[in-house]
């Protein structure tokens, strides 16, 4: 089982979870796994076309998938796979 | 047996070895790390030194020295007018058990009479020197970094959350000049967090609130007011001249155009963003590390990302991000450490847990590629695309891929 940390954003649409374990070989099947028990996240991490969205980043460990193997990186069980979104917050 | 002063001089000539300022030259082309020492007063210091000297009065020796080095191999040279004070404080050394210690002969005078360099130190007025003093004992700041600091010129994008604790802390730290950028006015429903404004000041403009406080802090600091709402009409002249750019602007638009022109113009952006226990941070570093376009090249939809007046923050957290914030815009000013260039760090207050990522520039960004560079030298900058937050036309509203964003 890998863990995926959930940011703040998206902790309404994932049961208020911080952190949700998953299993899945690759970062693709993390993610469709952490979609499958929390379905609502689909469109705020996924394309229509099944791709990452542009304004999420996903990290395995500390590396951003986008240079490494995309959503088919393979994912070791003590990885940690996290989930950023841009933030905006700043002044107000 | 008493000895006279002729006899004193005599015995410390026969156990310090003496250099001529030639040879001094030569020692530091060999050894670059060789000490020299200028044990002189702190007038005669003042009227000029050898360049990476260090200062040490004779008086203050024996207790300073071991606050310079410790290492007892260490070559070191000691200097004063003439050449005679550095014997005695050479000869203190070599009982300190400083092995590899020498004076300059001649002094200071046969130095500067070589011809060779030298330097007039930065001179601080009386209340200088005691305001920064906690920064002048710091080998790193010293007098050479706070003279840098009290010629810099920050830009602070916001006087709120983030700002309000940068503000006061630049100007603690003598930043010389502090520029503002705020349109807003202090609401009472700002002050669970930003610090910089009072009770008293409710209703007036941010800008000028942030002035009285960096003043009543720091007189000395100019502060200079920019009662705008960046935009791409404005945005390279607001950046104009500014040595970092501290970015607590609370929209995307804010921040795409922000990062664009600041590249363009080559300013570091010592980047953070606020959302309830949580903060985000790092620094662009123009071509040396990713633009916040390698990051996030769309933005989200506003739902994905409202802002605090939607959804609320933890009024300590952009207290902390925005001295975090700071801590990296010193360190950009005074040259020291490793900046946060190429690293994003989560900040989490309910865990008090910090998660570090590794940041990469994206080689097809639109706006920080070679690629890119090399079209805006050539006066045709590569089109930003549409859907990745673009410029609007001039004349046009600001409108990202058909959203809007929760301010």
């Amino acid at each position: 089982m890998s863990t995926v940390r959930i940011p703040p954003v998206l902790r309404p649409a994932a049961g208020q979870n911080k952190q949700v374990d998953v299993s899945g070989a690759t970062v693709g099947e993390v993610i469709e796994g952490l979609i499958g028990r929390y379905p609502n996240l689909r469109q705020q991490l996924l394309t229509d076309e099944g791709g990452l969205n542009r304004f999420v980043n996903v990290y395995l460990n500390d590396q951003d998938i986008r240079y490494l193997g995309e959503l088919a990186t393979p994912v070791d069980d003590r990885d940690t796979v996290v989930i950023l979104p841009a933030m905006a917050g700043g002044a107000g | 047996m008493p000895k006279s002063y002729t006899e004193i001089l005599r015995d410390l000539r026969a156990s310090v070895p003496e250099l001529s300022p030639l040879e001094v030259e030569l020692a530091l082309e060999r050894r670059p790390d060789t000490l020299i020492l200028d044990v002189r007063e702190e007038s005669e210091w003042e009227q000029g030194h050898i360049p990476d000297a260090s200062f040490i009065p004779r008086g203050y020796l024996e207790q300073s020295i071991e606050g310079e080095t410790t290492d007892h191999d260490r070559p070191i040279v000691t200097y004063c007018a003439e050449g005679i004070r550095s014997l005695f404080a050479a000869r203190t050394l070599q009982e300190m058990g400083y092995a590899n210690v020498a004076s300059m002969a001649g002094g200071f005078r046969a130095w500067k009479a070589h011809g060779l360099p030298w330097k007039t130190p930065v001179a601080f007025t009386t209340e200088q020197r005691q305001r920064y003093s906690r920064h002048l004992l710091i080998p790193e700041v010293g007098a050479e970094g706070q003279k840098r600091l009290l010629d810099s010129k920050v830009l602070l994008l916001g006087a709120g959350g983030l700002g309000s604790p940068a503000a006061l802390y630049l100007a603690a730290a003598g930043v010389g000049t502090i520029g503002i950028v705020d349109f807003d006015t202090v609401d009472l429903s700002n002050l669970q967090r930003q610090v910089i404004h009072t009770t008293e000041r409710v209703g007036t403009k941010k800008t000028e609130s942030a002035r009285t406080a960096i003043n009543a802090l720091n007189p000395e600091v100019r502060v200079v007011l920019h009662e705008e709402v960046l935009d791409d009409s404005n945005v390279e002249r607001l950046i104009a001249g500014y040595d970092v750019i501290l970015d607590g602007t609370d929209t995307f638009e804010t921040r795409y155009t922000l990062n664009d022109a600041a590249v363009a113009a080559g300013i570091p952006v010592v980047h953070a963003s606020v959302f309830r226990f949580e903060g985000q941070l790092t620094v662009f570093v123009p071509y040396e590390g990713p633009c916040y376009r390698c990051l996030y090249p769309t933005p989200p939809p506003p739902e994905l990302a409202p802002g605090c007046s939607v959804a609320g923050v933890l009024g300590v957290v952009p207290g902390i991000m925005g001295m975090l914030q700071t801590n990296e815009a010193l360190k950009l000013l005074l040259g020291v450490g490793d900046s946060l260039a190429g690293r994003l760090v989560i900040f989490d207050a309910l865990d008090a847990s910090f998660t570090e990522l590794r940041l990469r520039r994206d080689p097809a960004c639109p706006v920080c590629s070679d690629a890119a560079r090399e079209a805006r030298a050539a006066g045709r900058p590569l089109p930003i695309p549409a859907a990745a937050g673009a410029a609007p036309a001039a004349g046009q509203p600001f409108v990202l891929g058909g959203r809007g964003v929760i301010a």
